[in-house]
């Protein structure tokens, strides 16, 4: 097996939130998260909104907000990724194509921004790539708010294209396009793979995310439930180990567009043990002491007492 | 091109209509509040001349119109003030146009020049507490900042006049030049030298709100989603600054500056009078209190101009400089 290029072992993230005027209280959005990134490959975070997936990407960065508590460890290429390692690797070897036109500068024009700071590559590059992306001559002089939909995102993209990284960070690269956008997205971060880069793609449509990931991480309530090869999703249930994993599957529209009652927890108010526990039909009073440790079977990993 | 400058021009007419509209209801305001005040023009009249009989009196009333309906008087009024005759004032036998062109020249190089103080000195110190936000820098100046604006001027303008012009001697006690020589001889250094503790003054006074506005501002700019992604892709806090940050909180910076005309002429009457300095702000106090109506008159309207006019530059500055507004309609 091929030396990850990054590995996140038992991640947490909290909040330091003031309930009432006095009382302190930590609000727990990611914990024990793990993850191994390997190259050549794409792997899929799928979750649901407000499941911490970006807060994921602000982690693996270093770019959480200050008054972000984080625990457990993570590793660059065996290196502990230390905020001094963060620093060094932000804008080198760590890319984030960022989820909205939000995340550009409202005042500066698409080239600058695109060249970034340290302009590492001649604008020839940037150029020549517009004209791959199909992005209109004259897109370099327009402001962010003059750009489409498509158009952003594929600006977007241009960034971590452009630059060296060899983790390249998609957070939900693919709504707001139509389907053959979002395959022409999905297929470049699939060649970036093929070239020797890592992609980790966040997305909430693990519908796309199995025909172009290797594997895919399933996040519920701020952590990885269970994570499996893109062909365990393909083939269904019966190659699926968890209960909520399955449940997606089934909610697909080719597959039954069967839905599952109930809502995911906020993370304030997490139940006790196995967090899907309120929502689960195989749950047990067993599940409800504590949170079901990782377990490796068939291959994939999977946070449930009586997976198979 | 030509089409910005169209829209500029358009703009421009329309808020050239607006402020004539202001300065009209304003001259009416002005004028009920000075026909229902007690002020009496006449008697102001014949202490410069000396003691009048009765039947004088009323001769000088016939003369100035004083019992004539107040609309009759008003519409006088306007009609000479659309001809340009603003009066003559009754404290300095002079026209009023010629002493307010006269000391809105003196008014104007300290409010210039406090109105650049103050926001140089507001907008970095702002800057400076955005970037260390909530740290030991930040609560000081902040601190700072929340005594300035809540300190009258005009004590703060006797304190500074006590400590460096009566005790330090390092600046004069008022007046915009040394007394006892012609305006002509007046240098430029010399008229610097008796403008810099009042717009010192008047600049104290007045950056702690854009200070405080641009602190906002870059906190906000810090925590937006461009700057995480420029971050993100290795910027570091300084570059983000130097960046976007800046690139981002000039614009409202500069309009609130210029918005803040009024202040900056009720902030300069204060200290006007405070450091004797001969400005628009201690003509306006000086007719105030010896009924010098026309002179009182004059100097509202020209004030609302002045503030009028500020605010139509920070309008047509957002125009100008955001790309928004500027390309959205090009
Ligand atoms: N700065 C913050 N302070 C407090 N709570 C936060 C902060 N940022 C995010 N959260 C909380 O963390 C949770 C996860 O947020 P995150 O943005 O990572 O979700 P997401 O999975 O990316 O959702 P989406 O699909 O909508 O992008 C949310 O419930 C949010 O309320
Ligand atoms: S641990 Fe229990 S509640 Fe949790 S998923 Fe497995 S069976 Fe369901
Ligand atoms: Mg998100």
């Amino acid at each position: 097996m091929k030396e990850p290029l990054l590995e996140v072992v038992d991640l947490s993230v909290s909040f330091k939130m003031y309930d009432s005027l006095l009382e302190r209280k930590e609000l727990k959005v990611i914990s024990d998260l793990s993850l191994t990134l390997y190259p050549n490959e794409v792997l899929a975070v799928a979750g649901s909104s407000g499941s911490g997936k970006s807060l994921l990407a602000s982690a693996i960065l270093g770019l959480l907000p200050p008054h972000a508590k984080i625990g457990g460890k993570m590793y660059y290429q065996g290196r502990r990724l230390t905020p001094a390692l963060q620093k060094e690797l932000r804008g080198s070897q760590l890319a984030l194509v960022p989820q909205s036109i939000s995340y550009l500068d409202p005042l500066m024009k698409i080239g600058k921004q695109v060249d970034g700071h340290k302009k590492p590559h001649p604008a020839s590059d940037r150029i020549k790539l517009f004209e791959h992306l199909g992005l209109p001559k004259g897109t370099e002089k327009l402001y962010p708010f003059q750009l489409s939909g498509g158009m952003a995102r594929r600006v977007l993209v241009s960034t971590a294209i452009l630059s060296s990284a060899n983790i390249i960070i998609a957070d939900e690269p693919t709504p707001g396009m139509s389907l053959e956008q979002s395959i022409e997205a999905l297929s470049m971060f699939r060649q970036m793979a093929d070239s020797g880069k890592a992609v980790i793609l966040i997305t909430h449509d693990i519908d796309l995310a199995f025909q172009f990931a290797d594997r895919i991480a399933v996040f519920y309530a701020g952590t990885t439930v269970e994570t499996a090869s893109s062909e365990d999703f393909r083939t269904g249930p019966s190659a699926l180990r968890h209960p909520y994993s399955k449940a997606l599957w089934n909610a697909l529209p080719q597959n039954g567009f069967v839905p599952l009652p109930g809502f995911q927890p906020y993370a304030g108010d997490l139940p006790q043990g196995c967090p899907f526990s309120p929502r689960c039909p195989m749950s047990t009073p067993e599940c409800q002491k504590t949170m079901p440790p990782t377990q490796k079977i068939r291959g994939g990993e999977v946070r449930c007492i009586y997976a198979t | 091109m030509s089409s910005i400058s169209g829209r500029l021009l358009q703009t421009f007419l329309s808020y050239g209509v607006r402020i004539l509209l202001l300065l009209l209801v304003v001259s009416i305001i002005a004028f009920a509040l000075v026909c229902l005040s007690p002020v009496d023009p006449i008697q102001q009249y014949i202490l410069g001349v000396g003691s009048v009989s009765a039947e004088q009196r009323e001769e000088l009333e016939d003369y100035w119109g004083v019992n004539d309906a107040p609309v009759e008087r008003y519409m006088n009024w306007l009609t000479a003030l659309l001809h340009g005759d603003f009066g003559v004032s009754l404290l300095y036998r002079r026209p009023v146009l010629d002493i307010i062109g006269e000391r809105f020249l003196n008014s104007i190089a300290l409010m210039f020049s406090s109105w650049l103080l103050s926001g140089v000195i507001g907008f970095t110190l702002g800057c400076l507490m955005g970037m260390y936000r909530e740290r030991m820098t930040d609560r000081i100046l902040k601190k700072i900042c929340y005594i300035l604006s809540s300190i009258p001027t005009f004590w703060l303008g006797l304190i500074l006049l006590l400590v460096f012009s009566v005790y330090l001697k390092w600046f004069p006690i008022g007046f915009s030049s040394p007394i006892g020589i012609t305006s002509s001889e007046v240098s430029l250094w010399q008229r610097l030298y008796h403008l810099a503790l009042p717009a010192i003054t008047l600049s104290l006074m007045s950056f702690s709100q854009i200070a405080l506005h641009t602190r906002q501002k870059l906190i906000d700019v810090m925590e937006s989603d461009y700057v995480l992604f420029a971050r993100s892709r290795g910027e570091s806090r300084f570059t983000v600054l130097r960046r976007h940050g800046l690139r981002n909180i000039v614009l409202p910076a500069l309009t609130l500056q210029f918005a803040s005309f009024a202040e900056l002429f009720g902030g300069s009457v204060i200290a006007e009078n405070v450091f004797s300095y001969p400005g628009l702000g201690s003509a306006v106090s000086a007719a105030g209190l010896n009924s010098d109506v026309p002179l009182l008159l004059g100097i509202t309207i020209f004030s609302t101009l002045f503030v009028c006019i500020g605010n139509m530059i920070a309008n047509l500055l957002y125009g100008v400089v955001d790309p928004q507004i500027r390309e959205a309609q090009s």
